[in-house]
């Protein structure tokens, strides 16, 4: 699968090579699975660890059930990804054209439980990642950019 | 006296070559590879002979006997003028990758490996100028296809040993991190699992992989998680090990956790961990105690009187 | 995908075979919790060995499934939470608090027949 990807708004976020990039739409739940299950093998497939590998598939369901839940429709795309420190790893962008996330800051403090109720879980992903930019506005819906390198 | 373990080669060398003497192109380039590799195979073993004592003077491979310098000589030569010959570099990375891996356990180090290679590049180069050192253009021209050639061939090699070290490195940093986790199954379903030393992130991470492997696979009911000897910890590893009493749970088993240090203890609360939800108990003793009421076993003391 | 519900004694027994989506997932709680009230089961496992990612979504599902059989008097143990889910689920800080878990089947039916006898709502259903 390697389909063209439209760059995301945030210049840092695309510091770094992009090989071998997936383009998943997400519509519907089952979009859900389908990304996370890309994702897990491409993990699998960059080296990461089993138990790496399926915390990777999991933030990926995250971020594709935010896009169902509060958009509607959007797009996962993944990819393998070097570092500006020569590291190797994965790229999780998560994009839709939604209303926005309202209080941003909130949603990236709220704590380590995320059974709030909302879903986003946002702050958990952001800590598990290497980097992790946001970008979100009622008028250009949510990017969000997730980096995961090996160790 | 030429050694023609020939590779069904009969090429006829001649001193001066025939065709254009103009600028090098690949094609030519090829050509002469071809007539000094058939020079260098023909002079193999006086060559190998001359490099193998020019390892021995330079004192490197002390870690290994003359004969397994031959050996291996032998083996490097070939492999040289391989890559030399069809310019592939791929056999030539897989030797490098086997050798490393068969010398590195023999305390073979990179200097050794990188000093021998540009030995040989300049055994061969020395041969190559007695050979055609007497026409300029033509020492040039063999000049011009050989060191490239060499150079990346010397360079695959450093590099290929080089890799393989750092492999076999994290290999033995991941075996030592193991034995210094272990897990252990006293009884059935009972797992200890005594934490010693400083906890940094990843040895946490990895404990807790081992953990829940090693419950899985004893089908463990009951952990008993030993901090006696965790000196201190800070508030990402106290996160960690609260996270891997939970993730014990998720998978199946309860977990007590002893020899909790009043720091310790101090730092948990501080980062938020109710205790009154963490089963503690005092020592590792009275942890296993613990855990066997918890699985319904009965400990009956050995009266002395016992002699059949 | 269908997960089929298998009735041992008073227990229910579902096995999650393969991935299941939001939908699935909705579905099978929704099942569970109506055969319980039909069979008068006082216990339910859930194997959820075949499930390759618990999120947020999946825990909290689980979670209201618990508690809704619980108003039905039954418990509930899930079992079969693989080492990398388990791991992935705390670090990413989601907790299956107060739903009980087991290793696997045999473990969660040691895990229920332990429990005190409670007194059930009616004579039991007929065997399988």
């Amino acid at each position: 699968m390697n389909r063209p990807v439209n760059p995301p708004q945030s210049g840092s976020a695309t510091e770094g090579k992009l090989d071998d990039k997936a383009v998943i739409p997400i519509r519907t739940v089952m979009d859900i699975v389908t990304a996370r299950q890309h994702g897990r093998e491409l993990a699998l497939q960059s080296g990461f660890s089993e138990t790496e590998s399926t915390l990777i598939a999991t933030i990926i369901s995250e971020l594709a059930r935010n896009i169902v839940l509060y958009a509607q429709t959007g797009e996962i795309v993944l990819g393998k990804a070097n570092g500006s420190e020569n590291q190797h790893g994965v790229i999780i962008i998560s994009r839709d054209n939604g209303p926005g996330i309202p209080d941003v800051q909130r949603a990236l403090v709220g704590g380590y439980s995320t059974s709030g109720g909302l879903g986003l879980g946002l702050c958990g992903v952001r800590r598990m990642v290497d980097e992790f930019y946001i970008d979100t506005g009622t008028d250009k819906g949510t990017t969000v950019t997730a980096k995961k390198w090996l160790q | 006296m030429a050694d023609n373990k020939g590779k069904g080669r009969d090429r006829t060398l001649q001193p001066e070559m025939s065709g254009n003497v103009g600028s090098p192109n690949d094609e030519s380039h090829a050509e002469v590879l071809r007539e000094l590799v058939a020079h260098l195979r023909q002079n193999r073993t006086q060559l190998r002979e001359v490099w193998a004592s020019r390892i021995m003077s330079a004192r490197f491979l002390t870690a290994m006997t003359n004969e397994e310098i031959m050996a291996e000589a032998s083996s490097v030569y070939d492999n040289y003028l391989g890559a030399l010959e069809t310019g592939s570099i791929e056999a030539l990375e897989a030797y490098a990758r086997d050798l490393s891996e068969r010398i590195i356990p023999r305390g073979v180090e990179t200097h050794e490996v990188v000093g021998i290679v540009l030995l040989l590049r300049d055994v061969l180069a020395r041969s190559l100028f007695a050979k055609y050192g007497q026409n300029q253009q033509l020492l040039t021209r063999v000049l011009d296809a050989y060191e490239p050639a060499a150079n990346r061939i010397a360079t695959t090699v450093a590099v290929g040993f080089v890799q393989e070290r750092e492999r076999i490195i994290r290999q033995q940093q991941e075996a030592i991190r193991e034995l210094s986790t272990p897990v252990l199954a006293v009884r059935e379903r009972l797992l200890i699992l005594p934490i010693i030393g400083i906890l940094d992130p990843q040895r946490a991470r990895q404990l807790t992989e081992q953990l829940l492997r090693g419950i899985r696979v004893n089908r463990a009911r009951v952990v008993v998680m030993d901090l006696t000897g965790v000196p201190a910890v800070d508030a990402a590893v106290a996160n960690h090990l609260v996270q891997t009493v939970e993730a014990a749970r998720l998978v199946g088993a309860d977990v007590i956790v002893t020899g909790l240090a009043p720091e310790l203890a101090q730092t948990l609360v501080t980062i938020g961990v109710d205790l009154g939800k963490m089963a503690t108990v005092g020592d590792l003793q009275g942890g296993i105690e613990e855990a066997e009421k918890l699985l319904g076993y009965k400990v009956m003391p050995i009266t002395e009187k016992n002699n059949e | 995908m269908e997960v089929p519900i298998l009735k041992q004694r008073n227990y229910l027994i579902a096995s999650v075979q393969a991935v299941l989506t939001d939908q699935d997932l909705v579905t099978l709680r929704d099942r569970l919790v109506a055969q319980v009230g039909r069979y008068r089961s006082v216990g339910v496992i859930l194997d959820v060995t075949g499930l390759d990612v618990m999120d947020s979504f999946s825990v909290r599902t689980l979670r209201d499934m618990a508690h809704m059989i619980r108003l039905r008097g039954a418990d509930t143990v899930i079992v079969g939470i693989q080492p990398e889910v388990a791991f992935s689920m705390v670090q990413l800080g989601l907790s299956l608090e107060g739903v009980p878990t087991a290793l696997d089947l045999e473990e969660g039916l040691a895990y229920l027949d332990a429990r005190p006898k409670r007194t059930s709502v009616g004579p039991p259903a007929g065997s399988r």
